[in-house]
């Protein structure tokens, strides 16, 4: 299976002061597959989706999307061609409304028309459906967490990435959250930032694990299993 | 959603009818407060939708003053052109700032906006012998006319800026209610946020920017046009304070607001001044006490309370 | 004048100029630098202290000397009390928060301006000089008759101004001491660098804040004091050291005191040369527009060095 290339990135790096938060990494993604970045804390993770975003500069390296070279382009060129970034820390507009929210994230795609049945099936999807009028910051925080990702949906991006989207969820959340997923992989390329490593195992194709900002191993989550040096980066070797 | 629509043009219809009741004094009062709410509409645009705390509007509504006062006094444009003039002077002058002071955030964007606008009040001293500094010129008149209406008669006048106002009005509303005023919330918000769903941050507030500083040099303009003076006192730091005092007060972030603060600070300073000369205490005391007690102002507790479709 | 003792004489002028603008610009860059706030009122707080010494002075009466050297200790220390009060009644409870300490601050601008101008009135009064003896400078010159000295016309100062110079490097040292030698200037210095650590060993930040923000305006004051018998009290004269002091912290870098004795002492110098080629007004717009360009194109200040 050829699948095309989605996303590449070459040597791509990242120093804050003197610190290499991200090193050299070659990467690439294939249309329709989900793939999960795994790896430490401060394993530079978040830095590295981030380049590849725009939401930081990169020190040096390319990044192609769609055939495209964006390394140049800003961040929000970069989310108008076809990316999606969902934040680690939840960063919903908390003092609007949900509809407000997902209007936000649905707009630039249909402008003012047909947008609340679009909203409602944004909200719908995550079972967010009944609070279409609360203020996001009233929400809890599994809730807020799901909202970000019906903004992410709402968006139809390309490429969805999702900074650990699963942390503070509850186990019956999580589940749903798995098979929305697979639904959302369908039509759409998934990264996936993840902690939680039943949720990786269940989801992912292949499985990328960073630390100290370069590559240690890729690969399918069995080979990934038995990895002798992703282990070690693990337990501390 | 149309009660908000139906709310908004209520209140013109109000403003209409009120024409013919009130007495003189207070008529032009109203004529004078609705051209002011103008200048704190345009603010609004910018602080209270966008974020962007500016503590020089002053310039806007001053480029839009002189712009119109210059092209009568020189070069003798009627004052319909004239008007045009000086609103076009307002949207180039609040561009140019707006590229400059835009590369800066938060407090230093206060300050750098503070001193284009101090620097603004000082030009026009600087060319005194055309702006006639600190003095300031009267414009006769003869001069306002347009098509044979006498814009210094008290009646037409109160038209005039009920027109203005009422245009202004409607135009926030829909702009707040258009997918570009939901973007402009959404950077207020969270700047960052926004740039991640796929908006260009700086375009939106170069917009904010000109958008507010235009609807601030029309109110500059009408101001001239239709009580006759032209002056400096118009461009210094207090008057930039005040459109920053009024939005604060009515509840920034509403489309009325800006209008229900002018009129309360218009009638305190008016009640104050019997007894002390010193009116800028209570610009002072209102501002201290609003950032300490009411930051949402006047109808931001309203729509927190009662009125959650207010926009 | 020939050009020599001309430029001694600007000098000497502007060097007054500077000490004074170099308490008050450490005033407003102590205050930013350790809370991160800018205070617009800090000129009104100047102006407090001129407007003090002039209170105490009269009010004392008796040889001029006695009257001052209590208007220099009190008035300050009266200011800086205000300013604690300010600090307490409102700048605690917007916490600190840069955009609206700056909004509180214009209220507090303005209410004490306009108080002032209801109290102590419109006019300006002088305060006398504790001493004031005109002096003669002389200058060499390598004429016909080989190396001469002589005293040229006009090239003069008063021992006053020399004291107004003597006292705010006194000061300066004693800030300098207090900020670098002493277990305050320990605390205030961790505080700096991250209230919310100092916090946590154990230091009381908010009367770490309610202390500096009373010891930058008793700053002001205290320079006020000193230039107030030279320039006179006056309800608005807070305005040009306001500006004069943004322009100083800006330039040498917010919250860096060394920056900011280097700008005070470029900028307090060249103001009274560049007030020989240029109008006051034309020279002011120039030195805001300076303030703007700075802070949109080099933020880190024209000394600073870049964070990054």
């Amino acid at each position: 299976m050829a699948a095309m290339t989605l996303l590449s990135a070459r040597g791509l790096s990242r120093s804050f002061g003197g610190l290499r938060a991200v090193n050299n990494v070659d990467f690439d993604l294939a249309e329709g597959e989900i793939r999960a970045l795994i790896g430490p804390n401060g394993a530079g993770k978040t830095t590295f989706v981030s380049l590849l975003c725009g939401r930081i500069p990169a020190s040096s390296g390319r990044v192609e999307f769609l055939g495209q070279d964006v390394t140049d382009l800003p961040a929000h060129k970069r989310i108008s061609a076809g990316m999606s970034y969902t934040f680690q820390i939840t960063s919903v507009f908390a003092n609007l409304t949900l509809f407000e929210n997902v209007a936000l994230a649905i707009q630039p795609r249909l402008g003012n028309a047909n947008l609340d049945q679009a909203i409602a099936a944004a909200l719908t999807r995550v079972g967010l459906q009944d609070r279409t009028d609360q203020i996001a910051g009233d929400l809890a925080y599994g809730h807020q967490r799901l909202l970000e990702i019906a903004m992410g949906l709402g968006q139809q991006p390309k490429l969805l990435i999702l900074d650990e989207p699963t942390q503070g969820l509850a186990d019956g959340e999580i589940s749903a959250f798995k098979s929305l997923i697979r639904e959302v992989a369908a039509h759409t390329t998934i990264l996936l930032i993840e902690h939680n490593i039943d949720v990786v195992m269940a989801l992912a194709d292949r499985i990328t694990v960073l630390n100290f900002g370069e590559i240690i191993a890729e690969g399918k989550p069995d080979e990934i299993h038995a990895n002798a040096a992703v282990q070690s980066a693990y337990l501390g070797g | 959603m149309n009660r908000a629509l139906a709310l908004h043009i209520g209140l013109i219809a109000v403003l209409f009818a009120l024409q013919f009741t009130l007495p003189a004094y207070h008529h032009g009062n109203l004529a004078r407060i609705m051209v002011l709410a103008v200048y704190a509409m345009g603010y609004n645009v910018m602080f209270g939708y966008t974020g962007l705390l500016s503590l020089g509007h002053a310039m806007f509504f001053t480029a839009g003053m002189y712009g119109m006062g210059m092209a009568t006094r020189l070069w003798d444009v009627p004052v319909g052109p004239a008007f045009l003039i000086g609103v076009l002077a307002g949207s180039v002058f609040s561009l140019i700032v707006g590229i400059l002071a835009l590369r800066t955030k938060g407090v230093a964007f206060m300050i750098v906006t503070l001193m284009f606008s101090q620097a603004t009040y000082l030009t026009i001293l600087l060319f005194n012998d055309v702006t006639r500094g600190d003095e300031g010129f009267v414009i006769q008149q003869a001069k306002r006319q347009v098509a044979g209406i006498d814009l210094s008669d008290p009646g037409n006048r109160y038209l005039v800026a009920l027109a203005l106002f009422a245009i202004v009005l409607l135009a926030t509303l829909r702009l707040v209610r258009s997918p570009t005023g939901r973007v402009l919330v959404a950077i207020r918000e969270n700047e960052d946020r926004a740039t991640m769903l796929g908006y260009d941050v700086w375009r939106h507030k170069l917009f904010a920017v000109v958008m507010s500083g235009t609807i601030a040099a029309a109110a500059g303009a009408a101001y001239g046009v239709l009580f006759g003076t032209v002056g400096a006192s118009f461009a210094e730091v207090p008057f930039s304070i005040l459109a920053l005092l009024y939005v604060l007060l009515g509840g920034p972030g509403t489309v009325i607001g800006p209008f229900v603060g002018t009129l309360f600070m218009f009638y305190l300073r008016d009640i104050s001044s019997s007894f002390t000369d010193a009116h800028l205490l209570v610009s002072g005391i209102v501002l201290v006490l609003l950032t300490l007690y009411a930051r949402r102002g006047i109808l931001g507790i309203v729509r927190e309370r009662w009125l959650k479709w207010l926009p | 004048m020939e050009f020599g003792p001309h430029l001694i004489l600007a000098m000497l002028e502007g060097l007054v100029q500077a000490s004074v603008l170099t308490l008050t610009a450490l005033g407003l860059s102590l205050v930013f630098g350790v809370m991160r706030v800018v205070n617009v009122a800090h000129g009104e707080f100047f102006m407090l202290g001129a407007v003090f010494a002039w209170w105490i002075t009269s009010l004392i009466g008796g040889p001029a000397a006695l009257a001052f050297v209590i208007a220099l200790v009190v008035a300050p220390i009266l200011v800086g009390l205000l300013a604690v009060a300010a600090d307490w009644l409102v700048l605690r409870r917007v916490e600190y928060d840069p955009e609206r300490t700056i909004v509180a601050t214009i209220g507090l601008l303005f209410i004490i301006q306009q108080v002032t101008l209801m109290t102590y009135g419109p006019d300006a009064h002088p305060v006398a000089p504790p001493f004031n003896k005109r002096f003669a400078i002389p200058w060499f010159e390598f004429g016909e008759n080989g190396f001469q000295m002589y005293w040229p016309w006009g090239l003069s100062t008063t021992t006053y101004k020399l004291f107004v110079i003597f006292g705010a490097i006194v000061a300066g040292l004693g800030l300098w001491l207090l900020m670098a030698r002493s277990k305050l200037g320990l605390i205030l210095r961790a505080t700096q660098l991250d209230s919310e650590m100092a916090q946590a060993f154990g230091i009381p930040v908010e009367r770490v804040y309610a202390f500096v923000f009373g010891l930058g305006a008793a700053l002001a004051a205290f320079g006020a004091v000193l230039v107030v018998p030279i320039q006179q009290a006056h309800y608005l004269m807070g305005g040009d050291p306001l500006l004069l002091s943004f322009i100083v912290v800006i330039i040498g870098g917010l919250g860096s005191l060394r920056g900011t004795v280097v700008a005070a002492i470029l900028i307090g110098m060249s103001d009274g040369i560049i007030s020989v080629f240029f109008t006051p007004t034309l020279a002011k717009i120039m030195a805001t527009l300076l303030v703007a360009m700075v802070l949109v194109y080099r933020p880190q200040g024209l000394f600073g060095t870049n964070a990054e």
